[in-house]
């Protein structure tokens, strides 16, 4: 591509106005707008509904959206489909590889859909084999494959044609915790490389670890948006004190505690107590001679900003 | 398209290749070709099963050639349109084995790419558009029609069923039957998202009647004018007419000739339209 044909990537790689997905009268995504820069990880958090794969979607083109503006590499990608998607790595939530055919010839056909020619899939499934640690499982049939290394093959397809913005829906749920490690580090070495990170997930850890800047959606909108720990400073206090006196006993506790915090949450097993100084806080708690049945203090997490901006928890 | 790198053995631990695509050359070459792109898939899944393909594709043409042409044709002695019996249901059986093939693949194996393997929305996410993958699915289909056709006529030969080098035309005039089966077919089965039950209905209520009203083992005129209209629209007896006319020269008027085509081609092209659309419609909903 000409410079010129991508004059528009210095500014975003995407971006959205006012996107909005209606099915009747039910807003799906309910007019989202966000720009993400070249060679960003970006990230759409938010609980099971919240609009992120109907978002996914409309990026790249295989779902219409309602209204609003969207832009792909400076494409529109509903009237650009091919020249949007030439240059994008789309890994869907559900795994949609071929059960029928061998680890290796799903990357080949799947290249394929592209047009790449047979000189150049041929090293490169073997190369994305081994990005994904499945050369030993080049022959295997995919059905014979476990959840972890579907997911990884599903990845490894996604690669398969350079793509400059790789779109991750929720690239680890059903995954075990090594896995998804493992998972995590190969998107490191890509976003490492220049490749733009678009990921969905519902798991704040996830989103952590993956992305320089995020989106929290909740109901087809976003609630807020930001890096991990600018979103953290804003809505949350440094640590957290997390409290349980048993579940009866949980709701009664609550007034008495007031005044140590400067917010209280009171989950169904357990109150949780913000604070700079979770220490102190705790101290204070068994001065008063509140002794709670189980404490612990941690650093508060994308979860506190979800459950501070929605009053829920991001998985139920 | 400018020669993408690939990584050597040594950087392949630590890093995938990225940048060395023109996606634009890409994005090109898919506008143009995507379909045939589409359309590769079936061989590759198909090769490892190529013998059990062709076996049930042939083993019913050499079953019916047995059965009907000599076996039936020695209690036909009389001429049917002034030729053997065999000579005269050899063309409709190529026609018919072809035809249902095409309705066949247009249901099951349609729905089935939507709604179990899920390759259509697989396919969806790469640079070929919604109607690509339906012109591609067709394509492929229109290759297999055209084996099938091909290998049919090839062992019609043993059994003398052709009277002329023109009959390898039955082929080209079978696929057309099976695509106006397929093309139509196809368009439903992709706007279908439950089971598929009413595939056994369709089979029965349309694809088997539009068989045995189609004038394969006898010409359609014998049966009361009220039930030949069931004929008149179903591809295979279009289907069949052509395909006598081109094998044993079966007196025909050249309108006549004209109007099947036409009948055959704009049941491709209305099924080709409507397959579109519910391709499109499946793939971006
Ligand atoms: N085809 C559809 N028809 C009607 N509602 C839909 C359809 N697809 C998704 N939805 C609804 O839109 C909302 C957002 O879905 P989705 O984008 O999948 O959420 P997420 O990926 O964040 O879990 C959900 O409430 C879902 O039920
Ligand atoms: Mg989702």
């Amino acid at each position: 591509m000409s410079e010129a044909g991508f004059r528009l990537l210095d500014v975003s790689v995407i971006h959205a106005s006012e996107l909005r997905k209606n099915y009747g009268d039910f807003a799906a995504v309910d007019g989202i707008s966000f720009d993400v820069a070249p060679g960003e990880s970006f990230g759409l958090l938010g609980p099971n509904g919240a609009g992120k794969s109907t978002t996914m979607r409309m990026i790249g083109g295989t779902l219409l959206r309602t209204s609003g503006t969207l832009e792909v590499l400076g494409l529109d990608p509903e009237t650009r489909g091919p020249e949007v998607r030439a240059s994008l790595g789309v890994v869907p939530q559900s795994d949609n590889l071929d059960e029928e055919l061998r680890a290796r010839d799903n990357l080949i056909v799947y290249g394929r859909y592209f047009g790449l020619p047979l000189s150049y899939l041929k090293p490169k499934a073997d190369e994305l084999l081994e990005f994904a640690q499945l050369t030993e499982k080049a022959n295997a049939k995919v059905n014979s494959l476990s959840g972890g290394m579907k997911r990884r093959l599903t990845i490894a397809r996604g690669l398969v044609n350079e793509p400059r913005v790789l779109l991750l829906d929720e690239p680890t749920t059903g995954l075990d915790p090594q896995a998804r490690h493992i998972l995590w580090d190969r998107l490191f070495r890509l976003k490492e490389q220049g490749v733009t990170l678009v990921v969905t997930t519902h798991f704040m850890d996830e989103a952590e670890q993956l992305c320089d800047r995020l989106v929290v959606m909740d109901h087809g909108q976003i609630v807020a948006e930001g890096s991990p720990s600018s979103l953290i400073k804003q809505y949350s206090s440094r640590e957290v004190a997390e409290v349980r006196f048993g579940s009866e006993r949980n709701a009664a506790m609550v007034d008495e505690l007031r005044d140590l915090a400067g917010r209280i949450e009171v989950l169904p097993d357990r109150i949780l107590m913000y604070a700079d100084d979770g220490e102190g806080l705790l101290e204070e708690v068994h001065r008063r001679g509140l002794n709670p049945v189980t404490s612990l203090v941690r650093r508060s997490s994308l979860e506190d900003v979800f459950l501070r901006l929605t009053g829920r928890s991001l998985i139920d | 398209m400018a020669e993408p790198t690939t990584a050597t053995a040594s950087e392949v631990a630590t890093v995938v290749g990225t940048g060395g695509v023109d996606h634009a050359a890409l994005a090109a070459r898919s506008r143009v070709w995507g379909a045939l792109h589409v359309a590769q898939r079936q061989w590759v899944n198909e090769i490892p099963f190529i013998h059990i393909v062709l076996l049930t594709a042939l083993g019913n043409p050499i079953i019916y050639l047995a059965a009907m042409g000599i076996g039936l044709g020695a209690l036909v002695t009389s001429q049917v349109a002034g030729v053997p019996y065999l000579i005269f249901v050899a063309p409709a059986l190529l026609v018919s084995t072809v035809a249902t093939s095409g309705a066949g693949w247009g249901t099951w194996p349609i729905m089935g790419g939507f709604k179990w393997e899920k390759n259509y929305f697989a396919a969806s996410a790469t640079s070929v558009t919604p109607g690509q993958i339906a012109l591609g699915e067709t394509i492929g289909m229109t290759a297999r029609l055209i084996l099938q056709g091909a290998a049919f006529w090839v062992l019609g030969l043993p059994f003398n069923a052709w009277h002329s080098p023109w009959s390898v035309l039955t082929v080209p005039i079978a696929m057309l039957a099976g695509l106006a089966f397929f093309a139509p077919l196809a368009a439903y089965s992709a706007t279908i998202e439950d089971e598929g039950i009413q595939f056994n209905l369709i089979n029965r209520i349309i694809v088997m009647p539009m068989f045995l009203f189609a004038g394969t083992f006898f010409p359609l005129d014998v049966m009361p004018i009220y039930l030949q209209w069931i004929g008149w629209i179903s591809p295979m007896w279009h289907g069949t007419q052509l395909a006598r006319v081109a094998a044993f020269g079966m007196a025909y008027p050249l309108e006549g000739v004209v109007a099947h085509l036409l009948v055959l081609v704009a049941y491709v092209a209305v099924g080709l339209v409507l397959m579109r659309r519910n391709f499109f419609r499946r793939l971006t909903k």
